[in-house]
């Protein structure tokens, strides 16, 4: 089990180091525009697959990301320092409307949540001294290093890249910490976390704000990659689409926001060619995948990973149940 | 001075008819934990629905309308209920969400695809004749729109409070569990549940219908005003739903016209705030207990 997950990981760090070489601009785009709904994705996992707090409000928490490096790299600081500036101003935010999560069941912080998201995209688009209103913010610079610069699709490919590994690296160690273990507590049973020593208000805070920071990481990077952003990027549909990603993937499972980030990424790219029928195509498949495979794309990752290693250990051995998927409510 | 009233009974109007699309909303929730993503497009496609038997198979009115509550409630309630609900109710919350964030997806481009992209004109149910009252100049398809939407939750509020059917969704309301050992069959009363939502939706969309015009997209709006409404007034009431679905109204017509057009989304959420953060439950709301 343990080789094949190296074997995995190396063939995926092949691909992913090799592969933007062989591709067309626009396919290196969607390449970028992936890992960085990879992060947002992740982000939201924590949030809502092992913290069991559902965010409508993801793209809102992105946007702080986006409009904190259009606005500050132009005055000269650097889109590291941006990036920061974002990713703590996600964070406070989170904190803030987090707080209400203390007091109420998950169905009311949707609602809180989801305010939240039309409120930001109110301000962005009627606050125009700040953010440009309606006509967004262009001509976005990319990230230099005093003579290394990432201005090309390629190298700006390789830049995400390395933000992506960075944030894959920090929640695998968030989630296999004390405060991993502390999320899955409180999702698995409130009452029982807090009677075993668990301070529910801590956690469940630390939860949303983290996940809302890692949104504001994938806002930061969104920005130069598209090189121009307005407010309709970070509307209600986005932070639903992020929500779906995260639950067709795999609610509370680490491989979860992979398969749901390249899927809600690139299927309607694959499905373009039917026209106006994509998005018909694409909500039936929600739809059907909800009724016959809820537990999200984990089930055929599981599927292919338990029939490969029953090939090598041979039929003898029972394959390890998979982990309980996330099913939040507890009634 | 006479704007004040005037603009009352047209926030009323509005206002009555999101209550409706929020009463229905909270029916879901109360007896099967569906939040139902989908409710505007609820609205949507019954107004479709009746554009269809008016203009292309020429039913008078009347007939039209019975036709389009029916068809709703089969396709909508019965449907709906057999074929997503059932299933995912096992699952929990979230599945379910995602399902109808799907059907509304579903629906809304499906009748932009197959049907048309432009916005379709509905005849005026009521008179647009102005009424007078003192200084007063109010539209009697306001006050009409206003009546009917009170006959309707009059009816339904009987319903709940006077009939068995009515106990037993109250019943399974308070506690599922319970209400199943008592003999009470939870599937069918859910699958009544969604059938009396579609038939609500209905009745808002032929209401609403000669307001905004017929289109695809117009659903986004009416779902979120329903779910400001039902969160306003509290997830666990009726009464609650109806409050909440006139202050949206009259809070969106007054700041439309005194404080800002552009805005006028934002300060229905303002208040949807102020209530999440000082009384979550809503304002008639009572508190849930920690599942």
């Amino acid at each position: 089990m343990r080789g094949w997950r190296t074997l995995g990981i190396l063939v995926g760090a092949v691909v992913l180091l090799l592969f933007p070489l062989v591709l067309e601009q626009y396919k290196l785009y969607l390449a970028s525009l992936t890992l960085v709904y990879l992060i947002l994705a992740i982000g939201l996992n924590l949030t809502l697959g092992y913290a069991g707090q559902i965010s409508l409000a993801h793209a809102g928490f992105m946007s702080f990301g986006a409009y904190a490096v259009a606005i500050l790299v132009p005055l000269g600081v650097p889109f590291e320092g941006g990036l920061v500036v974002g990713v703590v101003i996600a964070f406070l935010w989170g904190l803030v409307l987090g707080f209400p999560a203390l007091k109420v069941k998950h169905h009311y912080l949707a609602m809180v949540t989801l305010g939240f998201n039309i409120i930001v995209f109110l301000v962005l688009r009627n606050w125009e001294s700040l953010t440009g209103g309606s006509f967004g913010i262009s001509g976005i610079a990319r990230p230099r290093w005093g003579p290394v610069r990432f201005q090309s699709d390629r190298a700006y490919y390789y830049y995400i890249l390395g933000w992506t590994v960075l944030v894959v690296a920090s929640a695998h160690w968030i989630l296999h910490s004390r405060w991993g273990r502390a999320f899955r507590s409180i999702r698995e049973n409130e009452m029982r976390a807090e009677v075993v020593g668990v301070s529910l208000r801590n956690y469940k805070l630390m939860a949303f704000a983290i996940g809302s920071a890692y949104a504001g990481v994938g806002g930061a990077l969104f920005a130069p990659l598209l090189t121009y952003i307005d407010p309709g990027a970070f509307t209600l549909d986005r932070s639903i689409q992020f929500l779906m990603m995260v639950v067709m993937g795999g609610l509370g499972r680490f491989e979860g926001p992979f398969l749901g980030a390249v899927v809600v990424t690139l299927l309607p790219e694959l499905l373009r060619a039917s026209e106006g029928f994509y998005l018909i195509i694409f909500s039936l498949a929600v739809i059907l995948m909800m009724l016959f495979m809820p537990k999200g794309l984990v089930e055929i990752w599981d599927w292919m990973v338990r029939k490969m290693t029953r090939r090598r250990h041979g039929p003898a051995h029972p394959p390890a149940p998979p982990e309980p998927a996330a099913v939040l409510e507890a009634k | 001075m006479t704007d004040v009233f005037q603009l009352l009974v047209a926030g009323l109007s509005i206002g009555s008819i999101y209550a409706m699309a929020a009463i229905g909303f909270v029916l879901l929730w109360q007896t099967s934990n569906t939040i139902n993503f989908a409710q505007g497009e609820f609205v949507v496609l019954p107004a479709f629905v009746m554009v269809l038997f008016l203009t292309v198979f020429r039913f008078p009115f009347a007939a039209a309308f019975v036709a389009t509550v029916i068809v709703s409630t089969l396709l909508l309630g019965l449907l709906v209920k057999k074929v997503l609900v059932e299933r995912l109710l096992k699952m929990g919350v979230l599945p379910l969400v995602i399902a109808t964030i799907g059907l509304s997806m579903l629906i809304r481009y499906s009748l932009q695809q197959f049907w048309t992209p432009l916005a379709l004109p509905f005849p005026a149910i009521f008179s647009r004749q102005p009424i007078r009252v003192g200084g007063v100049i109010f539209s009697s398809e306001e006050v009409m729109n206003v009546l009917s939407a009170a006959i309707v939750i009059g009816t339904l509020q009987l319903l709940i409070r006077r009939t068995k059917l009515g106990w037993a969704m109250q019943a399974v309301a308070q506690n599922r569990d319970l209400a199943s050992v008592l003999g009470i069959n939870v599937s069918r009363l859910v699958g009544v549940t969604f059938m009396l939502n579609a038939a609500l939706t209905a009745v808002a969309a032929v209401l609403i219908a000669p307001v905004y015009l017929v289109k695809y997209d117009i659903g986004i709006g009416i779902g979120l005003k329903a779910f400001y409404a039902a969160i306003i007034g509290g997830f666990n009431q009726i009464r609650g739903a109806l409050l909440g679905g006139l202050l949206v109204g009259l809070v969106e017509t007054y700041s439309a016209a005194y404080i800002s057009n552009q805005f006028r989304d934002a300060f229905a959420l303002v208040i949807l705030i102020g209530v999440l953060l000082l009384k979550p439950e809503g304002l008639l709301g009572i508190k849930e207990e920690w599942a």
